[in-house]
């Protein structure tokens, strides 16, 4: 179950600069452990203090927002791309 | 990291929500915690060069008040300028008898550079996007921004990517493409435009106004609220309905009455602030009624599409500043635009986009429910410019008599019932 995390930049200071991440894991839970367990502390910067992924955070399997197919629990499929994007405002 | 040294006013960039403290330079996020990152100023050097009289004899435009926007270099002749702001605030009293409202004022944004309010938060964010070296401009758009980022850097100069969903009214495609942009149309909504544009601006050293030069853009929209303030002799309203997209421009305006208070150019007296939406994107005024603050991002289907983001950034601050002013939030479905859009326009004259018949048909709506009093002096911000969405009035008005050449043609049919001819 291999997965590939895109990095967005204000997050690359916790991957060594790295763009993306390859990780394992079913679903977004298992991912973002994953990704914590591969560059330790990052998981603290994607969930606030309640375990959940933090307010200002977007987060997509492949095109699907998680917030629209279970949050964490949203499954991630084998060879999946997870894109963590910072809101923006706009208009 | 592209950066400058700071001058002026601006000590650089805290987190809203940690309160981390950064340069100023071109990034909007916490490297911690993915908070949005504000400008911090010094205070006191806002004091000593915001007073009344200089800001009075300052120019007609947003510029007036540059001691209190985000000016990293201090020259003038440095600003990215079309002109944008310093609009009118008009008395409404015909729309005002209509809605049962004493005391209305429009801000008519319609007339800006671009026709939006959106020249505000984009010279302020391309004067800043030149200061930290920028060459090249972009955005992320329902429209309006894009028009206004084409506009500003062919001004300056600049090259520039718009990007917008590509199913934007064609109007809109149109008067941004005719200044020679690179007009980027996705195929998705606003929010997969932005999702783009992230990771764009992750790649390339580009200045995206709402992305990495964010902060010193948001600014730009406390104009709105220094103006209604200085334009109704500084003095706060005791009330402002503004349409929410991010939920930006409504944050900003609070914002604004905060510092001008603070300042001391104005008396600091109570105001409150209420938020329009359309009911068909209506993720932040959903979760003001049901009460939770949670804020759950929706697919807009509106045809107020310069409104249309499902998932609003600053949605959990704007229900913050109405929470503590004590204002509402209302929203309204797509017929009730138009007819707002023409109740506005046969009112005061004004022709405003549909995000202007979002906010006067939440006005009205408010005023029904007794959520804004008859006698409350209310200010309500018309962003943008109506030539800009016709479709929404298609079929809507026309001529009301065909006629050919001949006076007693004419005479016959004037006398006669309207014929109500629909294009």
């Amino acid at each position: 179950m291999s997965v590939t995390v895109r990095i967005p930049t204000p997050l690359r200071t916790a991957t060594g600069g790295d763009a993306t991440a390859v990780v394992e894991g079913g679903n977004v839970a298992e991912v973002v452990a994953a990704l914590d367990r591969a560059h330790p502390g990052i998981g603290d910067r994607l969930l606030d203090e309640g375990g959940k992924l933090r307010r200002f955070l977007n987060v997509y399997v492949d095109d699907e927002d998680v917030r629209f197919a279970g949050g964490l629990d949203a499954p991630v499929p084998d060879g999946a791309t997870v894109s963590i994007i910072p809101a923006v405002a706009g208009g | 990291m592209l950066k400058t040294d700071t001058v002026g006013t601006v000590q650089g960039l805290r987190c809203r929500e940690c309160g981390r403290s950064y340069a100023a330079t071109a990034q909007h996020v916490c490297e911690f915690c993915f908070g949005p990152l504000e400008v911090a100023y010094d205070r006191e050097a806002q004091a000593a060069r915001a007073t009344r009289a200089a800001i009075e004899a300052g120019p007609a435009s947003l510029w007036r008040y540059a001691p209190l926007l985000p000016v990293l270099r201090d020259d003038p002749a440095d600003r990215v300028d079309l002109g944008a702001g310093w609009t009118p605030l008009v008395p409404a009293p015909r729309l005002g008898a209509a809605l049962g409202l004493d005391d209305l004022w429009l801000k008519n944004d319609t007339v800006n550079p671009s026709f939006s309010f959106k020249d505000r938060v984009v010279s302020v964010a391309l004067t800043a996007a030149r200061a930290l070296g920028f060459s090249t401009a972009a955005c992320a758009s329902t429209g309006n921004l894009a028009h206004s980022v084409a506009a500003h850097a062919a001004k300056a100069g600049m090259d520039n990517y718009v990007f917008v969903p590509a199913d934007l009214e064609a109007a809109k495609i149109v008067a941004t493409a005719v200044y020679g942009p690179n007009v980027v149309a996705v195929r998705g909504s606003y929010d997969d435009v932005n999702r783009l544009c992230s990771e764009v601006a992750g790649e390339e050293p580009w200045a995206f106004v709402n992305i990495n030069l964010r902060p010193y853009y948001a600014e730009g929209s406390k104009t709105l609220g220094f103006e209604i303030a200085e334009q109704l002799g500084w003095r706060l309203p005791d009330h402002v309905v503004a349409p929410m997209a991010s939920g930006s421009m409504l944050v900003k305006i609070d914002k604004a009455f905060r510092e001008l208070a603070d300042l001391g150019l104005v008396a600091d007296r109570p105001w409150r602030i209420s938020g329009a939406q359309a009911t068909g994107c209506s993720p932040i005024t959903t979760a003001f009624k049901d009460g939770t603050g949670a804020i759950r991002p929706v697919r807009p289907t509106t045809i107020a599409k310069s409104l249309a983001i499902g998932s609003p950034a600053d949605g959990p601050y704007a229900l913050d500043a109405v929470a503590r002013t004590g204002g509402a939030m209302e929203d309204a479905a797509d017929p009730e635009i138009v007819d707002a859009i023409r109740l506005l326009a046969r009112t005061e004259g004004i022709l405003a986009e549909t995000a202007g018949g979002v906010t006067i048909a939440c006005l009205r709506r408010l005023a029904a429910a007794g959520r804004i009093a008859r006698g409350e002096r209310t200010v309500a911000v018309i962003s943008g410019m109506g030539l800009k969405t016709l479709d929404a009035l298609a079929g809507e008005v026309g001529p009301t008599w065909e006629v050919g050449p001949g006076l007693d043609e004419f005479r016959a049919a004037v006398s006669g019932p309207a014929q109500e001819v629909h294009p």
